[in-house]
């Protein structure tokens, strides 16, 4: 059974205008978006600013109320749950920041920016909360002794992982990770990508990751859903998508990466202007009537993609 | 390569912070040539965003303090004052910031902000001037010119905004144009088509570019030659293929290694040790970036390594790196 | 434009009915009438002829129908009749409110005409000596209460120098409609409004400058400088129209400050306005004046934040109130 299970999700926000302030239309910020997510591996939920990712992110963790579809963790429904079972969900399905400057109360200590989630959820004596927290801050590589500091006397990457820190102390199966690394500068984000890895090893974490970085996305995840404007257009394993992308939109998503060696950047540029002009030619047929991406069609047992 | 439009020589640029100062950019000379695109590159804190400032003057006068000279046709532009050097800004050097978002003015027109640019570098009619204006927008790719140029900023999207910053600095035909990270607000396929557009508009007139950038990807794709920087200082020059084919500096090649797109996936990321100290705290003596490496030994450390060329066009501020290369294994 | 103007009005109804009933129950509750107010200056008048006054005046009825009576009279333009005056509300108003939105318009007028300059030399060139000096007025007329600081200006400039005169709008023995009517006019003018402006010019100027210190400070500052403008170009294109925006929608809120404003002044410089009257009207009880007056200044409050939006919607196009 799969971990997760999103089910033709919809989140629409009513537009009001005129003198009643009557909803007259709707922004469809996720429309339609289904996917699974099975034991340990990692999602990439990757797309372009406004596609939905987002919001499709904060639904998930329940920030946003659904307007349509099911969310199911572990064959529960749980876009509908209330008392003890919401209790369950969010003890299950932790969240890790794109800001750590801002996700972080500036006058809380580490020790209680941490011990907050234990404090909601589990009755335990100062002490035993303490060492809880202690023993959380070393795993995530940080001296026990910080705790009693403040988040402006650390770093960016430091923070990060106080935020991770945190996400993890309720032993959650899921974790959602939006843009968790696009605020920090590239060694420090390497430094938070392998500690996120060593932790889904030790934790037997379940990740989704959500980016608008492919590069953070190939090198991190195994499975891989491309978003466009509030759907999948396309989904598969990292090489399906990377070394085959069939959808025009993925196909011109992928050519847009920066290739990394500068011998073949004609080669890379020619490339990219070639889908690029398919892009134009084929953009009519490659969307519905409304622009968005058709059903997704199964192409081989992990790759569908958007396509009539 | 071309001749150089831009000379950069010992600039020094400090801040004052609590009655010291502290220097941002410590010794850097480089030249910017006709058709090529300079990178500069680093993380946060290297200096690379300050030394594009002080050449264009950007810097708050108060707080800073700058030493050397910039050489831009015949003149320096760090002994200017602003009215002489408004006869170079704008006009014989374009700059295109970071977020379109915050660098438009969001109570003018994009047409009035190319426009502007128009009015105080040439002697231009009305008329002329409007034409120029669409002339300019159709330049950057946009198709519907006036309509566009009609609007607010917050009436276009980020990738339009970046188009109508590009065709504000491009709009008296500079000699240098000075792009402060141009893409890093921008999603991955307009990113690709704004430094398409930059290349195409080099490629028309000429003018060099100096691209500040932290982004490899972005280096890789964009730029003829690359200076890094570290601590303030540069710690290693070269042409991209070379830079990324046999780079020597421990810093240069830890970052490449850290990079997730140019590793194999699933590689485990290299991560540099520490951190960028923060200015006050910057070693003044010996290599800035020892401290974060441990697979030399501190005795094996210059006093204060220079830049030196070792091999034509390559430059690297590092005495060990012979030794770094020999050790092979680079993981900390 | 016009569809976000009458929803506005539109939402102004209920939030006035809401306020005429608020207003009613107040007046009701405070202790005595009309009646027990007058009985000060007719200590002659005995129980019986009170109750059958109360009677006729309808003050005996259930408070509803009093209450409909009035609401009715109020949509018709009837304000009541004031018992202390003798005379209908309207009438009583009527010579006030011009002089009153007279010095409120003049105060408005010099709250602006110091604050902006002020404010801008304050901003334009923080840590000098004349914006340690501005930033030094303000703190000090920050900390002055009104009412004092008007007592004290009458005091030397009426009084003491007789720059001024001291009290009413206009003297009686200057002719209605000549030059120096209007002349008098003024002259009775500028000491209570500009003591008003000394003092509601200090929000102006520190809002003002730090907007302006905040905008020197944004990217598209960085980009004008980059494209070679004169600085003083920047200034004034750039740097002050943005941070005047905020300022330029104060305009509305301001007028209802100067609502409660013009009670101290027109009481101190004995000035003939509905702040004057509306302190007489509560000390003497003489509520069909008082309701009236709230009434009036409760719609003038309302328009004032109506007008804000309305001036901010025409000056900042990223505030666009929906065109259909």
């Amino acid at each position: 059974m799969a971990l997760l299970r999103v089910d033709q999700l919809k989140v629409y926000y009513p537009v009001r205008s005129g003198l009643l302030r009557r909803t007259v239309d709707y922004v469809k910020a996720v429309d339609g978006l289904s996917f699974e997510l099975q034991h340990g591996e990692t999602y990439g939920l990757v797309g372009e600013s406004g596609c939905g990712k987002t919001t499709a992110g904060r639904t998930m963790i329940g920030l946003i109320r659904a307007t349509a579809g099911e969310i199911h963790l572990e064959g529960d429904r749980i876009d509908r749950l209330s008392g003890r079972a919401l209790s369950r969900y969010r003890r299950d399905v932790q969240m890790i920041f794109q800001d750590p400057y801002s996700s972080l109360n500036p006058r809380k200590r580490v020790l209680d920016i941490i011990a907050e989630p234990l404090r909601n959820f589990e009755r335990l004596s100062p002490q035993e909360e303490r060492r809880k927290v202690r023993d959380f801050v070393e795993r995530v590589g940080l001296h026990p002794d910080s705790v009693y500091k403040y988040p402006h006397e650390f770093s960016g990457g430091q923070r990060q992982r106080i935020g991770i820190a945190r996400a993890l102390t309720l032993n959650p199966k899921l974790i959602i990770a939006d843009e968790p690394v696009s605020s920090l500068d590239v060694s420090v984000q390497a430094q938070v990508l392998n500690f996120m890895k060593d932790i889904q090893r030790e934790f037997r974490l379940t990740y989704l990751l959500i980016s608008h970085d492919l590069g953070i996305i190939r090198h991190m995840c195994d499975r891989i859903g491309i978003m466009y404007r509030g759907r999948l257009v396309e989904e598969g394993t990292r090489d399906d998508i990377f070394e085959q992308p069939q959808h025009i939109y993925a196909r011109r998503l992928v050519a847009a990466i920066p290739n990394p060696n500068p011998r073949q950047r004609d080669a890379q540029r020619e490339r990219r202007l070639q889908v690029e002009r398919e892009y134009e030619q084929l953009r009519e047929q490659s969307f519905d009537r409304e622009g968005k991406p058709h059903p997704l069609k199964r192409l081989t047992e992990s790759h569908s993609a958007a396509l009539l | 390569m071309g001749q150089a439009v831009l000379q950069i020589e010992g600039l020094r640029v400090s801040f004052r912070i609590r009655g010291n100062y502290y220097s941002a950019v410590d010794g850097v000379s480089l030249a910017v040539h006709r058709n090529e695109v300079l990178a500069i590159v680093g993380e946060s804190g290297c200096g690379k965003s300050a030394l594009a400032l002080s050449v264009m003057g950007l810097h708050d006068p108060v707080k800073t303090r700058l030493e050397g000279s910039v050489l831009f046709e015949g003149a320096d532009l760090l002994a200017l004052d602003r009215r002489e050097l408004n006869r170079f800004r704008g006009r014989k050097i374009g700059m295109i910031f970071q977020d379109p978002q915050s660098a438009l003015n969001p109570l003018m027109t994009a047409g009035r902000q190319i426009g502007e640019a128009l009015d105080y570098h040439t002697t231009l009619s009305a008329a002329q001037k409007k034409r120029r204006t669409l002339e300019l927008l159709r330049m950057v790719g946009i198709e519907e010119a006036e309509a566009v140029g009609g609007r607010y900023p917050h009436e276009l999207s980020g990738g339009l905004r970046q188009r109508v910053m590009i065709a504000i600095a491009i709009a008296c035909e500079p000699a240098l144009m000075i792009a402060d990270e141009p893409t890093t607000a921008l999603d991955v396929t307009i990113q690709a088509q704004i430094m398409d557009l930059l290349k195409e508009l080099q490629r028309q007139t000429g003018a060099g570019i100096m691209l500040i950038t932290h982004d490899m990807g972005v280096v890789a794709e964009m730029a003829d030659r690359v200076a890094v920087m570290y601590g303030g200082e540069l710690v290693e020059t070269a042409d991209a293929t070379t830079l990324f084919e046999r780079p020597l500096h421990p810093y240069t090649r830890s970052l490449l290694k850290s990079i997730p797109s140019l590793q194999a996936p699933d590689e485990r990321l290299h991560v540099i040790r520490g951190m960028v100290p923060p200015l006050h705290l910057m070693p003044t003596s010996g290599c800035r970036f020892q401290s974060r490496i441990d697979w030399i030994p501190v005795s094996a450390h210059e006093e204060r390594p220079q830049l030196r060329e070792v091999e034509p066009g390559h430059w690297v501020r590092c005495t060990c790196y012979r030794e770094f290369a020999l050790a092979g294994n680079d993981s900390s | 434009m016009w569809t976000f103007v009458l929803r506005r009005i539109a939402i102004m109804i209920p939030q006035l009915l809401l306020l005429s009933v608020l207003i009613f129950i107040l007046a009701k509750m405070m202790p005595g009438d009309a009646l027990t107010g007058q009985l000060a200056s007719h200590p002659q008048m005995d129980a019986r002829t009170l109750a059958e006054i109360r009677e006729k005046l309808g003050l005996n009825d259930p408070f509803y129908v009093q209450y409909a009576r009035w609401i009715g009279g109020l949509l018709h333009g009837d304000l009541g009749l004031s018992y202390i005056h003798q005379q209908p509300v309207t009438t009583l108003l009527g010579e006030r409110i011009g002089n009153t939105v007279l010095l409120s318009a003049c105060t408005l007028l010099f709250t602006y005409l110091l604050a902006v300059p002020l404010g801008i030399a304050s901003g334009r060139w923080t840590d000098s000596w004349a914006d340690k000096l501005i930033v030094g007025y303000s703190y000090v007329s920050f900390a002055t209460p009104l009412f004092i600081f008007a007592v004290v200006m009458l005091f030397v400039f009426g009084f003491e120098l007789g720059w001024f005169p001291t009290g009413g709008s206009v003297d009686i023995q200057v002719a209605k409609g000549s030059f120096g009517y209007y002349a008098n006019k003024l002259h009775h003018l500028l000491l209570p409004s500009l003591s008003g402006a000394l003092i509601s010019t200090v929000g102006i100027i520190q809002y003002l400058r730090s907007e302006i210190v905040e905008t020197k400070l944004k990217d598209f500052v960085k980009t004008a400088r980059a494209k070679g403008i004169p600085e003083t170009h920047i200034y004034w294109r750039h740097i002050l129209r943005n941070s005047i925006i905020p300022i330029a929608a104060f305009l509305g809120y301001e007028i209802t400050g100067l609502i409660g404003g013009s009670v101290f002044l027109e009481s101190i410089f004995s000035y003939p306005g509905i702040g004057q009257l509306f302190l007489q009207s509560i000390t003497q009880r003489d509520y069909s004046v008082v309701t009236a007056l709230v009434m009036i200044s409760g719609v003038a409050a309302l328009l004032g934040t109506l007008l804000s939006d309305i001036i901010l919607s025409l000056v900042d196009p990223r505030i666009r109130i929906e065109r259909q």
